[in-house]
């Protein structure tokens, strides 16, 4: 019989770090899960198989949702904005100021905002699933890196399909405006498109896009880190999820003033 | 009761644990904890529930890491080694969770396929699909190839899920409480089955339980923990026979009713 005899570890008072701690310690988690990303997404071996997987899970599922709600915000907006310009008899203004409204701000915006409802609950509950239910340390024990195969193929996912969708948004959102403009105006499609292209810049779609990209990646990362982070139990999945939503939604519209901000600074 | 005799001590050690400690604020779960796996063997590690048992396995796979202590598994001393050797290393440890922790959006095909496709490179559509069937076929369950996880009862799960870590074909295997929550016939088929998991496939194991039952059938050596301690090690009977309150009441609740 073996009987082994170790000393036992003193007991020490643990202390439980206060708010401000607290804050810079998830600042650090967080910044290390962002760069632990960049590290895993674009360092060999690739997990091109789930990427597009994910890319159809997230883009492809959410387009129906996205198209109604760009088409009746191109209805709804082109509709509101009617009688306010008309006041100045400047409805023939219409056709650019939707085209504008859309295609610089709307668009990406409620892009982001329905992708963080939609696409971010999804992310955060799965994989707060798969954390609590012990599949994730089940994949680190066969030998499979988790982050790579769940979190940076996630993440790129949501990076790469958010501008398409955007894109895909604003042009619904057009069609909706064209629609309303029909019915009230005898305005042809053809001059509608030029008339709202006409005062697109090059500016105003790179604006767009890279605006889509971050609020793509914010998605993703904030859904995954809170998903992959979750803990105890069913509970903590919900919050997960929650969280997912909340916090995207913030720094979406965060990250939309620091935008408009910092391109119309090319603008003036 | 097995029959095999408890393991030669000038047997290889494929893990070597020395003065272990871990600790979750202020609840010490391990206190010095010293053992050594030796090739070939099944040794049980008993103990009440929270006393570590579980996060002595997470440790030495690499999922927790140890506050103070050696853990040495085949050779390679978990904490000190990087990343990608860990993942190496853990192509030869096998881990079986308590909830078998199977991938719930994928059949029980994929769940196989999966260690599979992604830690053996070149590998052909027909060689997976023979070690799929293989490996499902020695756990007899080769009809349930097709089906999800949640179509399978607990026992099924857990064969599932001990297919799972044999695909990869590790020389350890760890078990995190096999037989929890399973009625008593399921249990004597898992007990069987980490048997012939040995006797096949030729692992050192280490399975965690609170079932004697099953301790006296797969184990051949015995270890008990007891305040963060292993104080008891030896055979099934070695173990037992004591008068110490914090053990006899273990024995008395299995076997005594």
């Amino acid at each position: 019989m073996d009987n082994t005899e170790t000393p036992v570890v003193p007991e020490q008072a643990d202390k439980k770090p206060g708010l401000i701690s607290r804050m810079f310690i998830t600042l650090a988690e967080v910044y290390s899960f962002i760069a632990r990303f960049f590290k895993e997404a674009f360092l060999p071996p690739f997990e091109g198989k789930e990427l597009l997987r994910q890319c159809y899970e997230i883009g492809y599922r959410s387009a129906l949702l996205i198209s109604t709600t760009g088409f009746i915000t191109g209805v709804v907006f082109t509709k509101q904005s009617r009688p306010s310009l008309a006041e100045f008899g400047a409805t023939s203004w219409l056709p650019s100021l939707v085209g504008i409204a859309l295609l610089r701000t709307l668009a990406p915006l409620l892009t982001g905002l329905i992708a963080a409802g939609k696409v971010g609950s999804s992310i955060g509950a799965e994989l707060g699933s798969m954390r609590v239910t012990e599949q994730i340390d089940a994949m680190e024990v066969s030998a499979t890196n988790p982050f790579k195969f769940l979190v940076a193929t996630r993440v790129l996912a949501a990076t790469i399909t958010i501008p398409i969708l955007s894109f895909y948004t604003g042009m619904i959102g057009m069609l909706g405006a064209l629609l309303n403009v029909a019915m009230f105006e005898e305005t042809s499609a053809k001059l509608f498109f030029q008339a709202s292209l006409d005062q697109i810049t090059f500016l105003d779609i790179t604006a767009s896009t890279v605006k889509a990209i971050v609020f793509g990646f914010t998605i993703g990362i904030v859904g995954c880190y809170q998903g992959y982070n979750s803990s105890k139990g069913t509970e903590g999945v919900g919050k997960a999820a929650n969280s997912a939503v909340v916090i995207s939604m913030f720094l979406i519209f965060i990250e939309e003033v620091i935008s408009v901000q910092f391109f119309g600074l090319f603008r003036s | 009761m097995k029959s095999r005799p408890i393991t030669d001590p000038n047997l290889e050690k494929v893990i070597e644990i020395k003065g272990l400690t871990k600790s979750f604020g202020n609840f010490h779960v391990l206190r010095g904890v010293d053992l050594n796996l030796y090739r070939g063997e099944n040794l049980v590690v008993l103990g009440k529930s929270g006393t570590g048992k579980s996060v002595l396995i997470k440790i030495i796979i690499g999922l927790l890491k140890p506050d103070n202590g050696l853990v040495r598994v085949l050779g390679n001393t978990v904490d000190e080694i990087s990343y990608k050797e860990l993942l190496a290393l853990r192509l030869d440890v096998g881990f079986s969770f308590q909830n078998s922790a199977l991938y719930d959006s994928m059949t029980v095909r994929e769940n196989l396929e999966f260690p599979l496709v992604r830690n053996r490179k070149g590998i052909t559509k027909a060689e997976v699909n023979h070690a799929v069937e293989s490996t499902l076929d020695a756990v007899g369950l080769l009809q349930a190839i097709n089906q999800m996880p949640s179509e399978l009862s607990g026992g099924q799960r857990k064969r599932i899920g001990i297919a799972r870590t044999l695909i990869l074909q590790p020389k350890i295997m760890l078990y995190d409480e096999p037989t929890a929550g399973l009625d008593p016939i399921t249990c004597l088929e898992i007990n069987s089955l980490i048997n012939e998991v040995q006797e096949r496939y030729k692992t050192s194991s280490i399975i965690i339980t609170h079932d004697l039952t099953c301790a006296r059938a797969v184990g051949n050596r015995v270890a008990m923990l007891l305040d963060g301690k292993f104080e008891r090690q030896g055979s099934f009977d070695e173990v037992f026979d004591t008068n110490d309150e914090r053990v006899k009441p273990f024995y008395d609740y299995n076997f005594i009713k």
